[in-house]
């Protein structure tokens, strides 16, 4: 799938977007801009908040996941983008374009070529064989039903499914049939894959099955997807971007690690807190800074000065390109005082140092620090270095409550340990 | 016995108000009307002469594979050819035709009439909730009142024979293919629509196919109450076995009725049959795909 974006320009674009369902939304809907709350709209008129004021950028190639427990608005913001629902009020720009401002044949054609949608339970045509759901999108937008079938064949290939063309929904397991729909909503070759809860009816094993599938797929097709889910774990595993809703409002917005590490709120913590952080924080995330010297300078009177500035005990050395080939300590330095400018020189006479990449996560690195006080030291691809993470730091990121920083986006706080 | 209601308006005036316009109606517009009409009293005719002229035996097999092609069972194949020829059997092969050709066109004509009218009211609560009294009010209205309006228009004969039976039997396929489209599983209209398709294709990929078991218990029912009507239809003119159920009152022949009865009774179970296991066929197939 190549994508048509050069710019930064989000992909899907929603904003201050509200939805309120019931007689008289527009009266309804600023007594919600007062601040009456979802129950108060309810008792005093009948009124339901579907959402409130989101706006959410959502990157083009990106997996967005939206997550909130049952009834806080996820389905109803994901069907605004392809405006199953029209808004209240607000704004939903799909590569730019207002979606609330397409004739009905835009419209239809924003549905057939520009996204295409999984549903939570299956949603397939009971009466068509597998092959013909598969091309369902496609005689749609009027291929030709042998080439629309053509193009099934290797979507139902691409989910695993070859052999069942000819079988019809209810033959199939739970997970079959959602691969079907996967392919289904893949057939189009639309650049955006919106996917309502589209695992959760699944048993828990077919459904990590699912979602290995979903990132295999996403690692060479690079669609824009729009994932719901109510099950943090699934967020963290698909989302490079979360989202999450309490009653129709927006919590937070942030990378997982950033919704693990710096929770918004009570209620974004209270979600996180029983999350096992070390398969998911990066080491890039909780990086310290540590002393160095090159190389070509090293000597222990350098060395020295250098672990008394930093009121450190540990100095790594680099090579000419940043690229770290050992460490010392205030012991070794004591016990090697008197050996040769040379002998100085060689590396190999150094401590070893192990190095993890910046977005290895902590359970990969702990095993390296465990042990001992030598930190881990993190580099980036080129292997030039970008910080250490020390045994206690590890240890705080995965044991911590986060505070709620209030005030302080996360993602600034982030930026400047990682500095 | 008191019958002291009083008398609020003049009925009488109203009621003599209602008949003129319909004999303004009848005398201006009678013949148009009539000539109007005449293609579906061809399309009767031709179903029945049709029937006719085919050998007896080419219709029975004709009706019975049909019933074995629905059901797949022996036992109904037999059941049906044994009905069809006891039809003749009885000497009521040519009324037991002509009651046939009745019923087929009418229900023919209803299922014409009545997909399209069941289908727009699936689509619009408005007319659903304007047409479901309507409804209502056609399948309580004693059959009699259908013959008075038709014999004035058209004068005895087959055309207010099949008008009043078509009335009649309509209301069931209006009301079953609203329902049926009603019921389709919301999901599978939400997917269809995000796939973008038009209100068309969603009706015919879609809402008509999965519809179908219960639109053809609509014509079930159809096709039954337009049997139901024969022998009222034959008052007017219609002949077949209602007309000899009427010669069997009149000349208090017993056995004539309870032949042309019997006879009746046969048509209705061998269509009956047929139509469920067409009906549970289909939804058999959208159960298990099979
Ligand atoms: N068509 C509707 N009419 C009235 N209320 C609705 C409708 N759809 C959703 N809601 C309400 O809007 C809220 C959000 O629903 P939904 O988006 O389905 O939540 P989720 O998908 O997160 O479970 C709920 O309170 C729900 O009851
Ligand atoms: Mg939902």
């Amino acid at each position: 799938m190549s994508r048509k974006q050069t710019s930064e320009q989000p992909k899907i674009q929603i904003k201050n977007v509200y939805k309120i369902f019931g007689p008289d939304p527009q009266a309804a809907l600023e007594r919600a801009k007062q601040g009456a709350s979802k129950t108060e709209l309810l008792e005093e008129s009948g009124h339901t908040i579907g959402i409130r004021d989101i706006s959410l950028d959502m990157p083009a190639g990106e997996t967005f996941v939206v997550m909130g427990l049952s009834g806080s608005g996820k389905s109803t913001l994901i069907r605004h983008i392809n405006r199953l629902i029209e808004p209240t009020a607000g704004q939903i720009l799909v590569d730019g374009d207002d979606v609330l401002q397409l004739d009905e044949q835009q419209l239809l054609d924003l549905r057939r070529r520009r996204m295409s949608m999984v549903f939570q339970r299956f949603a397939l045509l009971p009466h068509k064989s597998v092959i013909d759901n598969v091309a369902y999108g496609l005689t749609v937008q009027g291929v030709e039903r042998a080439e629309a079938r053509e193009r099934a064949v290797k979507q139902i290939e691409l989910v695993g499914l070859a052999g069942f063309e000819n079988q019809f929904p209810r033959q199939l397991s739970g997970g079959m049939q959602q691969r079907v729909g996967l392919a289904r909503a893949l057939a189009t070759d639309a650049e955006i894959l919106l996917m309502d809860e589209a695992f959760s009816a699944l048993d828990p094993l077919i459904r990590t099955d699912m979602q290995d599938q979903l990132r295999e797929l996403q690692a060479t097709l690079h669609k824009t997807i729009v994932f719901i889910t109510h099950d943090l774990d699934e967020a963290l595993r698909l989302g490079d971007h979360i989202a999450i809703l309490k009653d129709g409002e927006l919590r937070q917005v942030g990378s997982p690690e950033e919704i693990l590490l710096h929770p918004a709120d009570d209620y974004v913590e209270r979600f996180v807190r029983d999350v096992n952080r070390g398969r998911v924080v990066t080491v890039g995330s909780i990086v310290e800074h540590i002393p160095t010297l090159r190389l070509p300078e090293l000597d222990p009177q350098k060395a020295s000065a250098q672990l008394d500035q930093a009121d450190g005990d540990t100095l790594l050395i680099l090579d000419d390109d940043s690229r770290p080939v050992g460490a010392i300590s205030r012991r070794f330095l004591e016990a090697n005082a008197g050996r040769s400018a040379s002998w100085w020189q060689d590396s190999s006479n150094l401590d070893e140092v192990h190095t993890v990449t910046r977005d290895s996560v902590i359970d990969e690195m702990l095993p390296y620090v465990s042990g001992s006080d030598t930190p881990a030291v993190v580099v980036d691809d080129e292997g030039q270095l970008v910080g250490v993470v020390t045994r206690s730091g590890a240890i705080d990121a995965l044991a911590k409550v986060p505070e709620p920083e209030p005030g302080e986006p996360a993602g600034e706080q982030q930026e400047r340990a990682s500095a | 016995m008191a019958a002291d209601f009083p008398d609020l308006i003049d009925t009488r005036a109203l009621r003599i108000w209602i008949d003129d316009q319909f004999n303004w109606v009848v005398i201006n517009f009678g013949e148009e009307l009539e000539l109007a009409f005449l293609p579906v009293l061809h399309l009767l005719n031709g179903i029945e002469d049709l029937l006719l002229w085919l050998p007896w035996y080419v219709v029975l097999v004709l009706i019975s594979g049909l019933s074995y092609l629905a059901s797949r069972s022996y036992a109904v194949l037999g059941g049906t050819a044994l009905m069809m020829f006891l039809l003749g059997f009885f000497g009521m092969w040519e009324p037991a035709m002509a009651t046939l050709a009745l019923m087929l066109t009418a229900t023919l004509l209803a299922v014409i009439i009545g997909i399209p009218l069941g289908i727009a009211m699936s689509r619009s609560d408005g007319l659903q909730s304007g047409m479901l009294p309507v409804l209502d009010i056609m399948q309580t209205m004693p059959i009699f009142v259908y013959l008075i309006p038709f014999v004035m228009l058209f004068g005895p004969g087959k055309i207010p024979a099949l008008l009043a039976t078509i009335v009649f039997a309509v209301p069931p396929v209006i009301r079953l293919t609203n329902l049926g489209i009603r019921h389709v599983d919301p999901e599978v209209i939400e997917a269809v629509t995000a796939f973008g398709a038009t209100p068309r294709q969603k009706l015919f990929s879609v809402q008509i196919p999965l519809a179908l078991p219960t639109i053809m218990a609509g014509i079930n029912q159809t096709t039954m109450m337009a049997l139901s009507m024969v022998v009222i239809a034959s008052m007017i003119g219609a002949g077949g076995l209602g007309y000899q159920v009427l010669q069997g009152i009149q000349r208090l022949e017993v056995s004539r009725g309870l032949l042309a009865g019997l006879a009746i009774v046969f048509i209705a179970i061998i269509f009956d049959r047929i139509a469920q296991s067409y009906g549970r066929k289909m939804q058999q197939h959208l159960n298990t795909g099979g």
